[in-house]
């Protein structure tokens, strides 16, 4: 008999029942049931200690500026108190010490103050003592708490201006049209989310970043959408002669064409040339990291993108500033309506004379035809009043110049009627450092001013909105409008599916059932 | 009377040395005091032999006997063999064993009248058992372990086994040895019972870590606390030794 007990039952063998009997306690003499050592627990305990040889006090590094403890070598890493992940952060700083003697089979927090500086723990230790026993024991460890400064908040602290990377962008304009829409594009894709510093320069903007990869980021995210062109320079600020860490200060300059939407631009011969003899004037009508250009008489379109642009950088004749308002008298379509890149043209010819000064009557072609009716007015450049001093212009010989060129309609009339009533979208803005040192006064009325006709270019053109977010505005009242919905011409404005809600506005609280 | 001794200051006393009834085998230490302790115990009543088997000192674990013969391993050298035979007592018979299992000590475990064999043991030798020490013989496991002979000890008063052992199997042993038995320990929790101590029917010695409690439960079994040899009479006994320094 005596099977052994480890012995699976199979094929009908009879396994009699084993009863563990009892055995008297090596040292003190009390029964119990059989183990590997053969003393009562009590025995055993007394006897061996497994906590003997484990650390009961351990250091961590805690930074008071931003809450985050230090995993040796380098590494800070946030937590709340009491909270897993700590509790995982301090049973793996004991696990060097711990792992060659006994296993962690269980740890939990012992309260403490927060502002004890201590953080204690206990943890169930399991070991195998004398033949094969295993004796499960807790212990205490207290942790210390010592504060010391993270290398990142130790720089803030020692310089809070300090950055190591900076972008500067420019484009070399009268105006801010372009820089309003790379800051929503911008917002819109959190491409300066990690920028230390925005400040304001003249034409232009600087970015400021507390890494060089971070300021690539951004320029990568431009050379996507603008056409431009970037040298980038570094100068030394420190170097570590034993390890050979040299610590730099990267900039990035980037400069963005001056090419616009809506610029009147008379390519110079080569260009013209390379792009199939395109006719000299030309009307841009698209920039993003290419620009479009088009004839307006031929309907024809061409691309540059930004390298052949930067080989060969030409400037606007005339831009979107110097439009001028002009009064349809009358209108004849002389083709169907086509579409061109996206756009649709209607060529035909226009007897119009500026507002300003009714005795001049023009007859010109023009390629909106499909907007104009007979008295509406229309923005375009006066090329016969206009005293332009180009170069390129001069290496054409026998260049006609039409009159006048529409570029687009205006809506200023019926502008005027709703000017100062609320929008029914609102955008957010970029945080900018204003330069303080050029203040003069007719800046701000200048800025406002520009603002608006950028708002008013948001509301016109749906495929500018394409890539921006517009937030509902809250205090829109749509009732108002009902004054002028007499109005046959409508005033453009954002349909409501487009608009965003905005988050930050919302009152989100917690339902407490 | 149980006694506490340590060979070399090793406690497993019964790997080297063995007791019976009628004789006792000793190994050859560098100082004389294990041997002097089984002396002084036993000068009187019975042969204490200093011998070696196959020239190694563990003559616990190599041999068994009891008081009708003994057996010895094949690896036995023909001068150890002449010496015992020499030294012994002429009715026990010594008998060397030609088996494959040679630990004879591990193997099999007996008193005057049972035995208890490894299960592998030879047809052949399990006969020569029978016939050489005149038992009945049985092939045994104890909790589960294949070595009875160092799991075990019995005399021919009670007998001690690995404290695993299960009731059942406790009480079947029992029935077979016909002495009452006890699951315990031997050398503060060892489990190895017959390598911690040797027996016969009057006296007991044990390895020096053997705690009190288990001392107590050894004489209680073993039924040594009024035991006193056949020959001597009215001799009172010394109490328990400590250490010999």
């Amino acid at each position: 008999m005596a099977v052994n007990p480890s012995n699976q039952p199979s094929a009908g063998m009879f396994f009699p029942t084993q009863t563990p009997g009892t055995v008297l306690c090596c040292t003190c003499g009390v029964p119990m049931a059989p183990n590997p050592a053969n003393m009562c627990v009590r025995c055993l305990r007394l006897r061996v200690d497994i906590t003997e040889g484990l650390p009961r006090q351990a250091t961590v590094n805690f930074c008071p500026d931003c809450s985050s403890y230090l995993q040796p070598p380098n590494k800070w890493m946030r937590f709340n108190l009491e909270s897993q992940e700590l509790l995982h952060f301090l049973v793996k700083r004991l696990h060097t010490r711990f792992s060659r003697l006994v296993t962690v089979c269980h740890a939990e927090f012992i309260f403490t103050e927060p502002h004890s500086k201590r953080l204690k723990i206990r943890l169930r230790v399991r070991r195998e003592v004398l033949n094969g026993a295993v004796l499960e024991q807790p212990h205490i460890v207290e942790f210390v708490v010592h504060d010391k400064l993270c290398t990142p908040c130790s720089r803030l602290q020692a310089n809070p201006d300090q950055w190591v990377a900076a972008v500067q962008l420019r484009q070399h304009v009268t105006h801010r049209r372009t820089f309003l829409f790379l800051e929503q594009l911008i917002l819109r894709h959190g491409a300066a989310t990690r920028a230390v510093r925005i400040a304001a320069a003249p034409h232009g903007l600087d970015f400021f970043f507390a890494s060089r990869s971070h300021a690539n980021r951004l320029v990568d995210f431009l050379n996507s959408v603008a056409p431009i062109h970037f040298r980038t320079d570094k100068q030394l600020v420190s170097h570590d002669e034993k390890s050979s860490v040299y610590n730099y200060k990267h900039t990035f300059s980037v400069e963005i064409s001056p090419i616009c939407r809506e610029d009147l631009i008379c390519l110079p011969p080569k260009v013209a040339r390379s792009l199939g003899n395109l006719g000299p004037l030309v009307i841009c009508t698209k920039v993003s990291n290419s620009i479009i250009l088009m004839d307006p008489f031929t309907l024809r379109v061409a691309y540059i993108n930004a390298t052949q642009y930067w080989s060969d950088p030409f400037r606007p004749l005339l831009s979107s500033r110097q439009l001028v308002e002009y009064s349809i008298l009358d209108i004849e379509l002389e083709s169907d309506i086509v579409t061109v890149a996206g756009s649709r043209y209607q060529l035909a010819s226009v007897e119009v004379a500026r507002m300003s000064d009714f005795s001049n009557i023009f007859r010109v072609k023009t390629h909106i035809g499909h907007l104009l009716n007979v008295g509406d007015n229309a923005l375009g450049y006066d090329l016969f009043g206009a005293n332009t001093n180009d170069m390129e212009m001069d290496k054409y010989k026998g260049l006609v110049l039409p009159e006048c060129l529409l570029v687009k309609k205006s809506y200023e009339e019926t502008r005027a009627k709703r000017r100062g009533k609320q929008r029914n979208f609102k955008l957010k803005r970029l945080e900018v450092e204003v330069d303080a040192t050029n203040g003069r006064k007719g800046e701000e009325d200048k800025k406002n001013d520009e603002y608006r006709k950028f708002l008013e270019e948001l509301e016109e053109n749906p495929e500018l909105r394409f890539n921006i977010s517009l937030y509902k505005n809250e205090n829109y009242e749509p009732s108002e409008m009902g004054s002028s919905m007499a109005d046959v011409d409508e005033t453009p404005s954002v349909p409501v599916e487009e608009l965003v809600a905005d988050l930050e506005d919302l009152d989100i609280t917690d339902d407490q059932d | 009377m149980a006694t506490r001794l340590q060979f070399e200051n090793n406690c497993e006393v019964g790997v080297f040395s063995k007791l019976t009834n009628k004789y006792c085998l000793v190994a050859i230490g560098g100082s004389e005091s294990f041997y002097s302790v089984f002396e002084s115990e036993l000068a009187d009543v019975i042969p204490v032999v200093k011998t070696s088997i196959s020239g190694t000192r563990i003559v616990g674990r190599m041999c068994a006997g009891n008081k009708n013969g003994l057996l010895l391993p094949h690896t036995t050298t023909d001068q150890e063999l002449q010496h015992m035979r020499n030294c012994l007592p002429d009715d026990v018979v010594v008998q060397r064993v030609e088996e494959r299992l040679s630990a004879l000590g591990n193997c099999i475990s007996c008193n005057d009248h049972v035995a208890l064999t490894h299960p592998d043991l030879d047809r052949e030798t399990e006969e020569l058992i029978a016939d050489v020490l005149g038992v009945e013989v049985f092939r045994q496991t104890i909790a589960g372990n294949i070595l009875v002979g160092s799991y075990c000890v019995f005399s021919n008063r009670g007998g001690m086994v690995h404290p695993h052992t299960s009731i059942e199997d406790l009480d079947e042993l029992s029935t077979l040895l016909q002495v009452p038995l006890v699951a315990g320990t031997v050398n503060r929790g060892s489990e190895v019972i017959a390598g911690g101590m040797t027996v016969n029917d009057w006296t007991a010695f044990c390895g020096a870590d053997t705690t009190a409690t288990e001392l107590s439960v050894i004489e209680s079994v073993f039924k040594l606390r009024e035991a006193q040899p056949t020959a001597i009479v009215d001799e009172m006994r010394r109490s328990l030794i400590d250490t010999y320094v």
